[in-house]
C-alpha cells in the first residue's frame, strides 16, 4: 500500500525521534527500526500498491483482462494469510482459507465500490471467511470472537526484567525466536490477536485496523495497549536467552 | 507532580506509537530517567513491537505465492468477476 508504507515510514521516524535506545542491527550494524527492512523489501512493489493502480487494474480485469488480478491481489496476500493464521492458528487451514479469500476477491471485484481503501475491503473478506471457518469448528466455540469484550479487566503488570535490552539481529535467524513470538500471538485472546496482527505484523494505521475489525478507533488502541503488555510480560523473560552473552555495546551484560 | 510506575504501565504503548500528548511524555520521559525498571519495561516491549513487524519473524510458508497463483490460475480460466 502506498499509504501503508507511507504510516510505516512515518511510524519508524517517529520512533527513532523518541530518542529510542538502538533497538535491532543488522550484520552490518545499520539500524533496523521497526519494519525498516520490511519497508525497504516492500518499496519494489511501489507501482503496484496504490489506490490509482488498484483502480486502473480493477477496470482492466472487468474488462476481460483476468490475468491482472494477480497483480491485484499480490501486495496482500501476505496480511490475508496471516490474517487466517490468526484467526484460524493452523497454517494448512489458514494457507487453503488465503486461497479461498482471494477467489472470492476475484469473483467479487465488481462488488469493490471504492469507498474504502482496496486493501480494507480485501482484509473484511478474508476476515469473514476465517470466521465463518472458525463457528464451523465446533471445537473451538470457547475461543469465540463475540464472546470476549473490551470490558474483561486482567493483570497488565509487565514483566521486570532490567538485563535484556536488544535483541541481535542474528537471532531472527534463529527458527526459535519466530516461534516464541508466534506462539506468544498464538496465546493471546483473540480479539487482541486481530488487532496485534494488523497494527504491529502489518503495520496498518488504527484506522484501517479499526475499518477491517468494525470496531471504534478508541478500541484498537485499548486492546493493542493490552495485547502488548501481554506479549511482554510473556516474552521478555523468555527472550532474555537470546541476549548476547558477552557485553554488549551499551553496557548491558546477559 | 511526579508520576508513577504504573501510570507509565498505562500509557507506554501510545508512548511507543507517539501518541501521549507532549506535557505527559515530558513527565514520562522524566520517570524514564530515574526509573531502571520502566526504561527496561519500555525498551522490552518496544523490541516485542519491533520483532513483529520484521518479515523474518513472519514469513510466508514456503510456496505459498506459488500456490496461489497457481489455484488462482484455475479459477481465473473458470470463471469471470460477476
Amino acid at each position: 500500500m502506498g499509504l501503508g508504507r507511507v504510516f510505516g515510514f512515518a511510524k519508524r521516524a517517529r520512533i527513532e525521534v523518541d530518542g529510542a535506545i538502538v533497538l535491532l542491527r543488522d550484520k552490518s550494524g545499520r539500524l533496523a527500526g521497526r519494519g525498516g527492512m520490511k519497508r525497504l523489501a516492500r518499496a519494489s512493489m511501489a507501482t503496484a500498491s496504490n489506490p490509482e493502480f488498484e483502480a486502473e487494474c480493477i477496470r482492466r480485469i472487468l474488462a476481460g483482462e483476468k490475468e491482472l488480478f494477480h497483480e491485484l491481489i499480490r501486495p496482500m496476500e501476505r496480511a490475508i494469510y496471516f490474517m487466517q493464521l490468526s484467526l484460524l492458528r493452523n497454517e494448512v487451514e489458514a494457507e487453503d482459507a488465503a486461497q479461498e479469500t482471494a477467489i472470492k476477491v476475484y469473483l467479487n471485484l465488481r462488488n469493490f465500490r471504492g469507498d474504502s481503501q482496496f486493501r480494507t475491503w480485501v482484509l473484511s473478506i478474508a476476515r469473514n471467511e476465517g470466521l465463518g471457518r472458525l463457528r464451523k469448528q465446533s471445537s473451538r466455540r470457547e475461543d469465540s470472537l463475540d464472546a470476549e469484550t473490551d470490558e474483561q479487566t486482567g493483570d497488565y503488570t509487565p514483566a521486570i526484567l532490567t538485563s535484556w535490552r536488544e535483541v541481535p539481529s542474528e537471532a531472527l535467524e534463529r527458527k526459535e525466536l519466530g516461534g516464541l513470538l508466534r506462539a506468544a500471538i498464538e496465546g493471546l485472546p483473540a480479539i487482541y490477536r486481530n488487532v496485534v496482527l494488523l497494527r504491529d505484523i502489518e503495520e496498518m494505521d488504527v484506522r484501517e485496523t479499526a475499518a477491517v475489525l468494525g470496531i471504534q478507533e478508541g478500541a484498537v488502541k485499548v486492546r493493542l495497549h493490552r495485547a502488548r503488555a501481554l506479549l511482554q510480560r510473556e516474552l521478555a523473560p523468555r527472550l532474555k536467552g537470546f541476549a548476547p552473552s558477552r557485553k554488549g555495546l551499551f553496557g548491558w551484560g546477559a | 507532580m511526579r508520576i508513577d510506575c504504573q501510570h507509565v504501565w498505562e500509557h507506554i504503548s501510545a508512548y511507543i506509537d507517539g501518541e501521549v500528548d507532549v506535557e505527559l511524555r515530558a513527565e514520562i520521559d522524566r520517570h524514564l530517567e530515574t526509573c531502571e525498571i520502566c526504561s527496561a519495561v519500555l525498551d522490552s516491549t518496544r523490541n516485542v513491537v519491533v520483532l513483529m513487524a520484521d518479515d523474518r519473524v513472519f514469513e510466508l510458508p514456503a510456496g505459498f505465492s506459488s500456490r496461489l497463483h497457481e489455484r488462482l490460475d484455475k479459477e481465473l480460466e473458470l470463471a469471470g468477476p460477476s
